[in-house]
C-alpha cells in the first residue's frame, strides 16, 4: 500500500535541485555509453522518470541525454524501449522534425515508439504520416515480421481515429476495410504454433494441425471468433481480436468519414438479400461482389450474428462467461450500427436480437446485456413493427426495482434515459410513469447519480405527476431506508430480524405496515397514496435518519425540489400552481426528521412560493383561505419560521385590488384580523416551553403586513397604530419576554415607529406600501423625457448638499 | 530480494550517488511549491477547449481522446488537504486534444493535462469514500499475499464526468478502490463498460502482483516501466480487447517474460 517512503520519493523528486539534477544527467549519460546496460542504468531510467512525471512542469533533457534515449527505442530490449519511451513522453518535443526522425530512423516501428509518436504529434501531418506508414505496413505480408509485429498498429489507428478520423486518406479506409474482412471473416480456423496435442512420443512430424474450440470444449464447426481457444494463435487469428475489438468506432468512423459518397445501388441489395439462417455461416460467395464498405458491413452482420449464437454455449471458465457477456453487448451494439446505416439490414437482425432478448429477458444478470437490446428495440422496432412494451416493463419496472444496488447498471440506464429522452418521448411515452421507480437509483446512491437526475428531471415532470412527483422527493429519505430494510429483510433470515436492534426491520416485516412500505417502494406512479398516514411511516423511519444513505439522499433533495420548481413553473397551468402551494404548506411540517433536512427544505419552499406568487400574484387571493389557514397557526411561528415569513409577506404584499380585481375588503380585513392576532399572541407572552423567541424578521414582517393591509384599507389603520403605540410602550418599560436581545427589540420598535408614521398620511402611506406597478417596474433609462429631469434632480441635489 | 531494495528505498534519497542530496526526513517538512492552475468559475478548467471549424462535428460524435488509465491513493495521505489524491502512475493514451485543437504552449498544455488528471483521481476518491461510508464497511489490513483476497473485496463503481469538466466531452470513469489505492480507467460513455470492467479487474490485480502493492515498498513510483508493459499488452493504446481466457493467458506470459527480462 501507499507508504511513506513513497510519498518521500515524491516530494524529493519534486523539490530536486537543478546542481543536482545536472549531475546525475550527467552519470545517466556515462552509463547509456556502456555497451551492457545493466540493472543500474534500468533504475536510473525508472528514477528520471519518477523526477518528470512528479512534477507539474516539463523539464528539458540536455541534448546528449536526449539523443541516447532517442536511440534506445530501438533497443531489442523491450524493457529500454519502454523507459525510453516513458521518459521522453514526460518531455516536449524539441522539434517537429525530431518526430520525423524518429520514424525514419528507428528501423522497426514498435509499439512503444509508436506511443511516443502519438503522444507527441503536434499537427495533423504529423498524424497523417504516421497513419499512412502504419497502413502501409498492414500491406506487407504478415509473415514478414516477426510474429504479432503488427498487433499493435490496429489499436494505434484506433486511437488516432478517435480523435482525428480525417487523418486517413480514402484510400487508407479502403484498404483497412479490405483487410478487416479478411481477419474478422477468414482467420485460420486451426490452432497456431505451439499447439501439440502429441505428447512425448509423437515426433514433429505427426503433428496435424488442430482446429480451435469453442468455449464449451466442442470443436469450432464454423469461421474463428474472439470466442474460440486453441493452444496457441496465429497471427491472424491475433488480427481478429484486435479487428472485432476496434469494429464499432470503425464503423462510425467510416460512417462519418466518407457519408457524403454512400449511395447504395439497388442492386448491391438485392444481392445482400437473403435467408438470415443461411448467410450466417455459409461463406457467401455473392458478397465478394460488393463495395468494400457494403461487404465490411456484411461480414460484420455475419460476425455478430455467430458471437451471439456462440454465447450460448455454457464457458468452461469463469472469465470466458464474463467475456460473453461483453460480447453480446458489442455484437447487439455493432448490428444496431448496421441497421442504422442500412435500415434494410434490420429485418434480417431483428429475428436474432428476438431471440436473445427471449433467452436473456428471465435472468438479471444479464441485464446490462439487455439495455442495448433495448436501445436496439427503441431504434428499430417501430421499422419492424414489433412490440416494445415487455421490453420497456422490464428495463423501467424490474431493473430499477431489483438492481438499484448495482452502480454500473444506474450509470448505464440512466444513460440509457438521457441518451434518448427524445426518442422515448415519441416511442415510448410511458416511461414517465416509472419515475417512483427509477428514483430509487437515486435514493439508493444519490451521490454517484445526482447529476444524471439534475439533467433528467426536467424531462420527467409532466402536469399528470407533478404533485406526485413534489411528494415523492419530499419521501425521497424515506425510500432510501425502504430500500436498505429491503435489502437486509432479504440477507437476514427472520429469526435473527432484531439480533441488531434494528426496530424498522420489524416493522418493514410487520404485516400492518406492509401497505405504507409498498406504497413507497411503488414501481409506478398513480398506485394510491398516503398522505395521511405518513406521519406514522416518519415515525417508524426515525431510527434511520442518521443512516449513512438516507443523509446523503436528504442533502440532495434540495437541488432536485428547485429544479422541479424551476420547471413545472413552465409547463403548469394555474390551478396546479395552486394545488402545489397547498403541498408546500401541508408537506412543510411532514417530514422525515433528519437534522437540518426541514430546515433546508423550508428554505426551498420559501423561495419558491415567492416566486410563485411573483409569477401569479392572483394566486394569493385564489388561496387565501389556505395561506391564512397556515398564517393563522401561531405554533408555525416557530415550527416553521422561513416559510411562516415568506407566507405573510406573500399575504402583505399581493392581498391587493391590484393584483386581483376578486380581492375585496372583507378578505383585507379578515386577512388583517389573522395576522393581527398572531402578532398580538407572540407578542404578549413568553414564547411556549421548548421553543425559542420568534426571530424578530417574523415580527417585523407580520407588522409590515399589517401596515400594507392597512394602506389598503384605511379604517383598519387606527388599529395597528393603536398596537405600534402599545409596543413602544412595552419596549420603554425594559425588556420583554417575547425578545431576548435588546438590540433586536430596539430594531423591531423602530421599524413600527416608521410604520406608524408612515400610516399617519394614509395616501403617501398606500403608495409607499403598495405602490403601483410602474414604480416597481421603473424604466427610466429607457425613457428619455423622464430621464433628463431625473438627472438633473441628482445634479441639483449633489451640487446643494455641498 | 525485493523486500530489502524496498527498506532501501525507504532509507536512501532518490538520487543514489549524490552526496549533497536532502536527506527525505528534512525534505518532509519543506512546502511543496506546487502551482495551482486557475479555474474558472463554473468549476471547469477552460470553457473555450472545444476545437473550432469542422472538426467539431467529429468531436461532438467521438469525443477527444482521453482514455487514461491511473492509479491513485483514496485514503487520507498526510501531506495532502483532506479530499485531494495522490497520483502514482498516470497514463493517457492517443494524441493530445489540447494541443492539436488550439496551439498553446507546451508548458500549458502539461499543465491541463496534469490538471484533468487529479480531477479524476479526487473525483474517484470521493466516490470511493462515500461509497464506504453508505456500505459500512470496514478495511482490513491486508498483507502481501492477500491479492486475490483484497480485490475480490473491493468497492467498485463508475463517475460520471460531464462534458467540460474535466474533459472536453463526457466520460464514464470506472473505479476500483482497493484498500487505500484506487484504480481508474476513463472511458467513453459509449465504449463497452462491461468489457472495461473486466479489463480493470485484470490489470489491477497485475499490477498488485508484479509490483507488490500490498507491501510497503515504492515499486509503483520505481518500477513503473511494469505498469507500461502490462498496458501495452492488455490495454494497447488505450484499446479494450475481447480476450478470451487463452488469448489472456498468453498476453500475461509474454508481458511476465518481458519483465523478468
Amino acid at each position: 500500500m501507499y507508504s511513506l517512503g513513497s510519498e518521500s520519493l515524491i516530494k524529493q523528486a519534486r523539490e530536486i535541485q537543478e546542481p543536482e539534477l545536472r549531475k546525475f544527467y550527467g552519470r545517466l549519460v556515462k552509463l547509456l555509453q556502456l555497451k551492457e546496460l545493466g540493472h543500474e542504468t534500468v533504475d536510473s531510467l525508472h528514477r528520471l522518470h519518477l523526477i518528470l512525471s512528479a512534477n507539474k512542469y516539463a523539464r528539458t533533457l540536455p541534448s546528449d541525454l536526449r539523443q541516447k534515449l532517442l536511440s534506445l527505442l530501438s533497443s531489442p530490449a523491450e524493457q529500454l524501449q519502454v523507459l525510453s519511451s516513458a521518459v521522453l513522453r514526460e518531455t516536449a518535443p524539441s522539434s517537429g522534425e525530431e518526430l520525423n526522425n524518429i520514424q525514419e530512423n528507428v528501423s522497426q516501428l514498435n509499439t512503444h515508439v509508436a506511443a511516443l509518436l502519438v503522444s507527441q504529434a503536434r499537427s495533423r501531418t504529423d498524424l497523417s504520416s504516421l497513419c499512412a506508414r502504419l497502413v502501409h505496413g498492414l500491406e506487407g505480408r504478415p509473415s514478414d515480421g516477426p510474429t504479432r509485429s503488427l498487433t499493435f498498429t490496429l489499436p494505434v489507428l484506433h486511437s488516432i481515429l478517435r480523435l482525428r478520423p480525417e487523418s486517413l486518406t480514402e484510400e487508407h479506409v479502403t484498404i483497412l476495410s479490405k483487410k478487416l474482412v479478411d481477419w474478422l471473416r477468414y482467420a485460420s480456423t486451426v490452432q497456431g504454433g505451439g499447439a501439440s496435442s502429441g505428447g512425448f512420443f509423437t515426433g514433429p512430424r505427426s503433428r496435424q494441425p488442430l482446429p480451435t474450440a469453442e468455449l464449451d470444449g466442442s470443436v469450432s464447426g464454423d469461421f474463428f471468433t474472439v470466442l474460440c481457444v486453441g493452444q496457441g494463435f496465429t497471427e491472424d487469428q491475433w488480427m481478429n481480436v484486435y479487428s472485432f475489438s476496434m469494429l464499432r468506432r470503425w464503423l462510425l468512423t467510416y460512417h462519418s468519414v466518407s457519408s457524403g459518397n454512400s449511395t447504395m445501388d439497388a442492386d448491391d441489395r438485392s444481392e445482400v438479400d437473403g435467408s438470415v439462417v443461411s448467410m450466417v455461416s455459409a461463406t457467401s460467395s455473392s458478397s465478394r461482389l460488393l463495395p468494400p464498405k457494403e461487404r465490411l458491413r456484411e461480414k460484420a452482420f455475419q460476425y455478430c450474428q455467430r458471437l451471439i449464437e456462440q454465447c450460448d454455449r455454457k464457458a468452461q471458465k469463469k472469465s470466458d462467461t464474463e467475456l460473453q457477456k461483453a460480447c453480446m453487448v458489442e455484437a447487439v451494439c455493432i448490428l444496431d450500427c448496421v441497421c442504422v446505416e442500412d435500415p434494410s439490414m434490420v429485418f434480417r437482425t431483428f429475428p436474432s436480437i428476438k431471440a436473445l432478448f427471449g433467452r436473456l429477458s428471465s435472468d438479471l444478470s444479464y441485464a446490462r446485456v439487455l439495455l442495448p437490446i433495448a436501445q436496439f428495440y427503441l431504434n428499430h422496432g417501430e421499422m419492424a413493427a414489433v412490440d416494445c412494451e415487455c421490453v420497456w416493463k422490464l428495463v423501467f419496472g424490474r431493473f430499477p426495482a431489483e438492481l438499484f444496488n448495482d452502480p454500473f447498471l444506474a450509470h448505464e440506464l440512466l444513460r440509457f434515459l438521457r441518451q434518448n429522452l427524445d426518442s422515448l418521448r415519441l416511442r415510448a411515452p410511458q416511461f414517465t410513469r416509472f419515475l417512483p421507480n427509477l428514483l430509487k437509483f437515486l435514493a439508493w446512491d444519490s451521490p454517484a447519480v445526482v447529476d444524471d437526475f439534475v439533467d433528467l428531471l426536467p424531462s420527467l415532470v409532466t402536469e399528470e405527476t407533478a404533485v406526485e412527483m413534489l411528494h415523492t422527493l419530499l419521501d425521497l429519505p424515506c425510500l432510501s431506508a425502504a430500500l436498505v430494510l429491503q435489502l437486509r429483510s432479504m440477507s437476514l433470515p427472520i429469526s435473527e430480524s432484531s439480533s441488531r436492534g434494528l426496530l424498522s426491520l420489524d416493522t418493514f416485516r410487520n404485516p400492518a405496515f406492509r401497505g405504507l412500505f409498498l406504497f413507497l417502494l411503488r414501481v409506478e406512479t398513480g398506485s394510491g397514496h398516503t398522505i395521511d398516514r405518513l406521519s406514522t411511516l416518519h415515525d417508524l423511519l426515525a431510527e434511520a435518519a442518521d443512516w449513512p444513505r438516507v443523509v446523503r439522499c436528504a442533502q440532495v433533495v434540495p437541488v432536485l425540489l428547485h429544479i422541479y420548481f424551476n420547471t413545472i413553473v413552465t409547463v403548469a397551468e394555474e390551478k396546479l400552481l395552486a394545488h402545489l402551494i397547498l403541498v408546500m404548506l401541508e408537506r412543510s411540517g411532514l417530514l422525515l426528521a433528519i437534522p437540518t433536512y426541514s430546515r433546508e427544505i423550508h428554505r426551498v419552499f420559501s423561495c419558491h412560493l415567492l416566486r410563485l406568487c411573483k409569477l401569479r400574484p392572483s394566486l394569493v387571493v385564489d388561496q387565501s383561505h389556505v395561506l391564512l389557514e397556515f398564517a393563522g397557526t401561531t405554533a408555525n411561528v416557530y415550527s416553521k419560521e422561513e416559510v411562516y415569513t415568506h407566507v405573510v409577506w406573500v399575504l402583505g404584499e399581493y392581498l391587493s385590488a391590484s393584483s386581483d380585481s376578486r380581492c375585496s375588503v372583507e378578505l383585507i380585513t379578515s386577512c388583517f384580523e389573522t395576522l393581527e392576532a398572531v402578532l398580538f399572541e407572540i407578542t404578549s407572552s413568553a414564547p411556549p416551553p421548548g421553543t425559542v423567541c420568534p426571530a424578530p424578521k417574523v415580527i417585523t414582517t407580520l407588522m409590515s403586513a399589517l401596515a400594507k393591509l392597512a394602506s389598503r384599507s384605511h379604517d383598519l389603520i387606527p388599529r395597528v397604530s393603536l398596537f405600534f403605540s402599545k409596543l413602544r410602550t412595552a419596549a420603554r418599560s425594559g425588556s420583554v419576554a417575547w425578545c431576548a436581545d435588546e438590540d433586536d427589540l430596539v430594531f423591531i420598535v423602530t421599524r413600527g415607529e416608521e410604520l406608524w408614521s408612515l400610516l399617519k398620511a394614509p395616501g403617501v402611506a398606500q403608495s409607499v406600501l403598495t405602490p403601483p406597478p410602474h414604480v416597481l417596474t421603473p424604466r427610466w433609462h429607457r425613457d428619455t423625457n423622464l430621464a433628463m429631469p431625473l438627472q438633473l434632480r441628482v445634479l441639483t441635489r449633489l451640487t446643494h448638499s455641498q | 530480494m525485493d523486500k530489502t531494495r524496498n527498506k532501501k528505498n525507504l532509507e536512501r534519497p532518490l538520487l543514489v550517488k549524490t552526496s549533497h542530496c536532502s536527506n527525505p526526513v528534512q525534505v518532509d517538512h519543506l512546502t511543496n511549491p506546487e502551482v495551482k492552475i486557475p479555474r474558472t468559475q463554473s468549476g471547469s478548467l477552460n470553457g473555450s477547449w472545444s476545437p473550432s471549424g469542422a472538426s467539431e462535428v467529429f468531436e461532438r460524435r467521438f469525443g477527444e481522446m482521453v482514455r487514461c488509465f491511473l492509479i491513485h491513493t483514496v485514503g487520507p495521505v498526510g501531506a495532502l488537504s483532506a479530499g485531494e489524491s495522490r497520483v502514482l502512475f498516470s497514463r493517457l493514451f492517443g494524441p493530445d486534444e489540447a494541443v492539436l485543437s488550439k496551439p498553446g504552449g507546451e508548458e500549458e498544455r502539461r499543465l491541463l493535462q496534469r490538471e484533468k488528471v487529479s480531477v479524476v483521481a479526487r473525483q474517484v476518491q470521493s466516490a470511493v469514500s462515500l461509497s464506504r461510508e453508505a456500505s459500512g464497511r470496514q478495511l482490513v489490513d491486508a498483507v502481501p499475499g492477500d491479492e486475490a483476497l483484497v480485490l475480490q473485496d473491493a468497492d467498485s463503481g463508475v463517475v460520471r464526468l460531464r462534458a467540460g469538466d474535466p474533459f472536453s466531452e463526457e466520460v464514464s470513469v470506472l473505479w476500483l478502490g482497493v484498500q487505500s489505492l484506487g484504480f481508474t480507467l476513463v472511458c467513453e460513455p459509449h465504449d463497452n463498460l462491461l468489457l472495461a470492467e473486466g479489463v480493470l479487474r485484470n490489470l489491477s490485480r497485475l499490477c498488485l502482483d508484479n509490483l507488490h502493492m500490498l507491501g510497503q515498498g515504492s515499486e509503483v513510483l520505481l518500477k513503473s516501466s511494469r505498469i507500461d508493459v502490462l498496458l501495452s499488452r492488455l490495454l494497447p493504446h488505450g484499446q479494450l480487447l475481447f480476450l478470451n481466457h487463452r488469448f489472456a493467458q498468453s498476453l500475461e506470459k509474454e508481458a511476465a517474460s518481458s519483465m523478468a527480462k
